[in-house]
């Protein structure tokens, strides 16, 4: 009768300790942070940039960073081919870019938790079917089928975001499966059946729980791939039409100058990959600490 | 008339044959862990029900609760046919059957606390109006199976083996059901806190009136506690009677060598140890005729080709073996 893991504060819940093993590490906390203050960036855009995005200027067409002879401190990062001004358009583009991330990953794992639950837990012809959709879906390259499908239903930030869902649904599906078919094996399943708990009660209360933390983990991982791919998108031309600032569809715009004006394409670029990296690495913060398996 | 009868209860898993064996036409291989049982339980009694692991004991108490939908054969729980019941009757009947488990560390959701394990059978059957009475009653029951008030808002990871059996008892018993299986629920945990256990489930029984299918593979823990024990080999019932009856004078050669096994301190004239040799067949391709005979040691050749039938033995004491008649023992004492 004595107890076997006395912790100091008696309700503490495994996703509390799991949150404070995070916290702790400094590399993935300092990442987060980065996120953070995208996200803000994005959500005060009005209120943070300097300019206009949209506001062209050909007297200040390809004008070089602030820090290069011939540039201003009020702008920056400099100007593109329009003379807009760069850092705005890259603080309302990261609006576009964490939105759709964000958007493509709540309906990709709200969906893939449904169908996992479901193949897992119901088996039979439901984890048939939804097991072979998610291989058939798994056949296609990413891309090209996202690629596909924007030029079916045309461009425009929902399509974008739908493109990308019909696809994505699959990584948490195969996730939520996969651990389904572990969790449902275990006694307290068994011993929420005995009490006469019904299959949604299973699903959802005693099984949802228990798989949520690598759920968690996978779209964070997720989010950056959406974002990278979204950014592709935008950059064939199928994104979000201009002249919205996208940073894939900015990245594409200096193309054509990237000799004489390298900044049109450089800044945009580091952006995507300064965020891609920095949820990359706090993601996987978050795998080792709230997943002990993954630690070492 | 029995609380509870089991008639030709048999639990048969098919074998998941690939296309090949679909091509070839092969036959299907099918499991029978639980073959043609037959038992009762009356109100208020323990039935023991005994034998190594792998013999199907579990699936029988999980085949009556219908935790595992039986293949064939039939149960009567208070008068009702259990297996002919619809799901919400099925729902209501879970009230009145419940289960102890064997791990306590796998039967507690870890994402829960224990006022909401011990709580859900009574939001499940809708048997508290507010949340306070829910609070009170799962209050009630957790201080009553030795849990401290201030543990209630823990989570299981934070109670050790023994203290989490309490609160898998105490989840069993919260929707005061009448009969409980209880799989194995000493087996996992210390000598020490297997006595309070066992002594905690004999209170349980008496002040609440229930019954129980007390499942074990130790036959000191079923000789203490239970009424009458049912001895199984391979999915099938070889032996069943009243327990003194039973560990005195058992008829069945598969149940002297379980009581050989039993290790004694201070006995007089030491008995002979009946070793079996190899291991229990496997159930996809059980033994011809007697089920034992390819283990036992009184067996003959008739006994790999005759299936015995259950013969009376004794007053309420039944034995299935071909040589019943020649009075055999295994167990004659060795002089020390």
């Amino acid at each position: 009768m004595t107890m076997t893991a006395d912790t100091p504060v008696a309700s503490e819940s495994i996703f509390r300790r799991n949150l404070s093993n995070f916290a702790a590490n400094r590399l993935a906390m300092a990442c987060a942070l980065i996120v953070v203050l995208f996200a803000v960036m994005a959500v005060f855009a009005p209120w943070i940039a300097p300019h206009d995005p949209n506001e062209t200027d050909l007297f200040r067409r390809l004008q070089p960073p602030a820090w290069i002879a011939g540039g201003e401190w009020s702008f920056l990062l400099g100007c593109d081919a329009l003379g807009r001004d760069i850092l705005s358009r890259i603080i309302y583009g990261a609006r576009i870019s964490i939105f759709i991330g964000l958007a493509v990953i709540f309906v990709a794992t709200t969906v893939g938790i449904l169908a996992g639950l479901a193949a897992g837990y119901l088996r039979g012809w439901v984890d048939v079917l939804i097991s072979r959709l998610v291989d058939i879906l798994l056949g296609f390259p990413y891309l090209i089928f996202a690629i596909g499908l924007m030029a079916m239903m045309g461009p425009g930030l929902w399509n974008i975001i739908l493109a990308l869902a019909y696809k994505e649904w699959v990584i948490p599906a195969r996730v939520v499966r996969g651990e389904t078919l572990v969790t449902r094996e275990l006694e307290y399943v068994e011993a929420a059946r005995a009490l006469g708990a019904s299959r949604w009660h299973i699903m959802l209360r005693e099984i949802l729980p228990n798989v949520l933390s690598p759920v968690i983990v996978v779209a964070t991982i997720r989010m950056a791939h959406v974002i990278i791919l979204e950014a592709s998108l935008s950059f064939l031309g199928l994104g979000v039409q201009p002249p919205t600032a996208s940073w894939g569809s900015m990245v594409s715009d200096g193309r054509a100058f990237i000799l004489e004006a390298w900044w049109v394409s450089t800044f945009p670029g580091l952006a995507i990959l300064l965020l891609v990296l920095a949820i990359n690495v706090a993601s996987q913060g978050l795998r080792d600490a709230f997943d002990p398996r993954f630690s070492e | 008339m029995s609380l509870l009868k089991v008639e030709g209860l048999s639990k048969h898993y098919e074998g998941r044959d690939g296309i090949f064996d679909r091509i070839t036409g092969r036959e299907k291989t099918v499991v029978r862990a639980v073959n043609n049982i037959d038992l009762t339980v009356e109100k208020g009694e323990i039935l023991g029900l005994i034998g190594e692991s792998g013999c199907g004991k579990s699936t029988l108490g999980r085949a009556i609760l219908r935790l595992h939908e039986p293949t064939k054969g039939r149960v009567t729980f208070d008068g009702a046919d259990v297996t002919a019941l619809d799901p919400a009757q099925m729902k209501a009947m879970r009230r009145r059957m419940q289960i102890i488990f064997q791990d306590p560390y796998a039967s507690l959701n870890p994402r829960r606390t224990v006022a909401e394990i011990v709580g859900l059978p009574l939001k499940l059957h809708g048997l508290a109006r507010t949340d306070a009475e829910e609070r009170e009653k799962v209050a009630a029951i957790c201080a009553r199976v030795g849990l401290k008030p201030g543990q209630l808002d823990r989570y299981p990871h934070q109670f050790s083996g023994g203290q989490r059996q309490r609160i898998g008892i105490a989840r069993a018993l919260v929707s005061h059901p009448e009969f409980i299986v209880c799989d194995e629920p000493v087996s996992a945990l210390d000598v020490s806190i297997q006595a309070q256990i066992i002594a905690l489930l004999l209170e349980l029984k008496r002040e609440m009136g229930l019954t129980y299918l007390f499942i074990s593979h130790d036959i000191s823990v079923i000789g203490y506690l239970a009424d009458r024990v049912a001895v199984m080999y391979l999915g099938e019932i070889v032996e069943m009677g009243p327990v003194e009856e039973v560990l005195a004078n058992p008829r069945h050669p598969y149940t002297q060598s379980l009581m050989s096994a039993v290790p004694e301190v201070d006995h007089a004239g030491r008995r002979k140890r009946v070793r079996l040799t190899g291991d229990l067949p496997s159930p996809l391709r059980p033994p011809s005729g007697c089920k034992f005979h390819t283990r036992c040691p009184l067996a003959t050749d008739a006994c790999g080709k005759i299936m015995p039938k259950t013969e009376i033995v004794g007053p309420d004491h039944t034995a299935a073996c071909l040589r019943l008649a020649e009075n055999l023992s295994l167990l004659e004492e060795v002089s020390a």
